[in-house]
């Protein structure tokens, strides 16, 4: 069977590849500090030297769109384009090529559908910053096939937190069962509170820090039932408008199941705090 | 209330470099072309297989025309797509880094939960 030898669930800032390449003069002063704990992060992937990448993250309005819209949906093409002019106009993001995995892309549709989920899928699918920020951070040199996944946590109706969650159970049990000799890390990327296009936008800090330190607890601890119990579609509303994503963290404890993060970082910038989480469910050696 | 044709300009507008500067800098004709011609195309299917029944209500087509971002908050109009669309458009005109941002933000700041449903 395949390893799972990694579980990552972080953030995603597209501000980061832009900042990370700025001359030391020209860098605002969180720079170096944000460009080792991204390092250091990296780290943890490549310690246990994975084969392929499950990516989870949601698209932004670019390829999806309210005439068609699944819930979620699994990549399943051997190459991925990534990014798109409007990325490359505000946050300077270059365009990418990656190798799709069509196997394991298979594999979790057949299963998944099987499973009661009726997975979308696409086969030309150009993916955004969602896929790619995490690529930049924690596997720059683009060399791992990947299969993504994309969650709706932007446009309503969305599925409930309950169903993010038990997407990512049953991604763990698919992979833990998938016939394969490959190494399987599972990135996914959202948000902790977040506002984008309201009254709370762009403050010095995200728009609640108090849910950021709640969801930090409940991610770091594997509390799942913790964070169910506390996050509802409405109540989601409250820490800011984009906070939605978050939903993807939900989706990433899941895949981790009910056990403390290995790892843990994060960091507080100017309008959004930085969160990044390892679990290794087969131990670090494995 | 068409608050999905609303979406559909702002997105539509967005992701072409040539509509962003068109419509920043011609509100009223990009606004009342775009209207006529693309309004009602499905954007995976040809021309001839367009919709039929899409039209801006007054209050909408106005606050496109005005780039007024206060009233398509208030109308449900995806927040993410105006904020995308208006840093194109805008960001330029301010000296200070984020300066265009927390301007816009001020100008919603009247605004407290439950914002508008964005729901289409």
């Amino acid at each position: 069977m395949a390893k799972l030898v990694a579980v990552l669930a972080t953030t995603h800032h597209p501000f980061f590849y832009k900042t990370s390449l700025l001359p030391a003069a020209e860098a605002p002063p969180f720079a170096s500090a944000w460009v080792s704990k991204v390092e250091a992060y990296r780290a943890t992937l490549t310690a246990v030297r994975p084969d392929v990448l499950v990516m989870v993250g949601s698209d932004h309005f670019h390829q999806l769109w309210l005439d068609n819209m699944p819930q979620f949906l699994v990549g399943k093409a051997p190459m991925y384009d990534a990014n798109y002019y409007n990325e490359e106009r505000e946050f300077g993001l270059p365009r990418l090529l990656l190798k799709g995995h069509e196997g394991l892309s298979a594999y979790i549709l057949r299963e998944g559908i099987d499973r009661d989920f009726d997975l979308a899928f696409s086969n030309e699918l150009r993916v955004d910053h969602s896929i790619t920020c995490p690529i930049f951070t924690l596997r720059p040199q683009n060399d791992l096939p990947i299969v993504p996944i994309y969650t709706n946590i932007f446009a309503p109706p969305l599925p409930r937190p309950e169903r993010f969650v038990k997407l990512g159970q049953t991604l763990r049990e698919l992979i833990d069962a998938w016939p394969s000799d490959l190494r399987v890390a599972v990135i996914g990327t959202g948000h902790l509170s977040l506002e984008l296009g309201g009254p709370r936008q762009f403050g010095a800090h995200g728009p609640d820090p108090e849910f950021d330190a709640r969801a930090v607890e409940w991610i770091a601890n594997g509390d799942i039932d913790g964070c169910l119990a506390n996050v509802t579609l409405d109540s989601l509303h409250a820490p800011g408008n984009a906070t939605h994503g978050f939903m993807d963290f939900m989706l990433m404890m899941g895949v981790a199941g009910y056990a403390k993060a290995d790892y843990f970082d994060n960091l507080d910038l100017f309008h959004t705090m930085e969160a990044y989480f390892t679990w290794y469910p087969n131990g670090v050696d494995v | 209330m068409s608050r999905y044709l609303v979406n559909k300009f702002l997105f539509t507008v967005d992701r072409d470099p040539d509509l962003v500067e068109r419509y920043r800098s011609d509100p009223s004709g990009t606004v009342a072309w775009w209207e006529s011609e693309r309004a009602n195309l499905l954007l995976s299917c040809t021309a001839g297989e367009a919709s039929t029944w899409l039209e801006f209500t007054d209050a909408e087509r106005q606050a496109l025309v005005t780039h007024d971002h206060v009233a398509l908050f208030e109308m449900g109009a995806h927040p993410f797509l105006t904020l995308t669309l208006w840093i194109a458009m805008f960001e330029a005109d301010f000296d200070e880094p984020l300066g265009m941002q927390l301007d816009y933000a001020a100008k919603l700041a009247h605004f407290s939960l439950p914002y508008p449903d964005i729901s289409t």
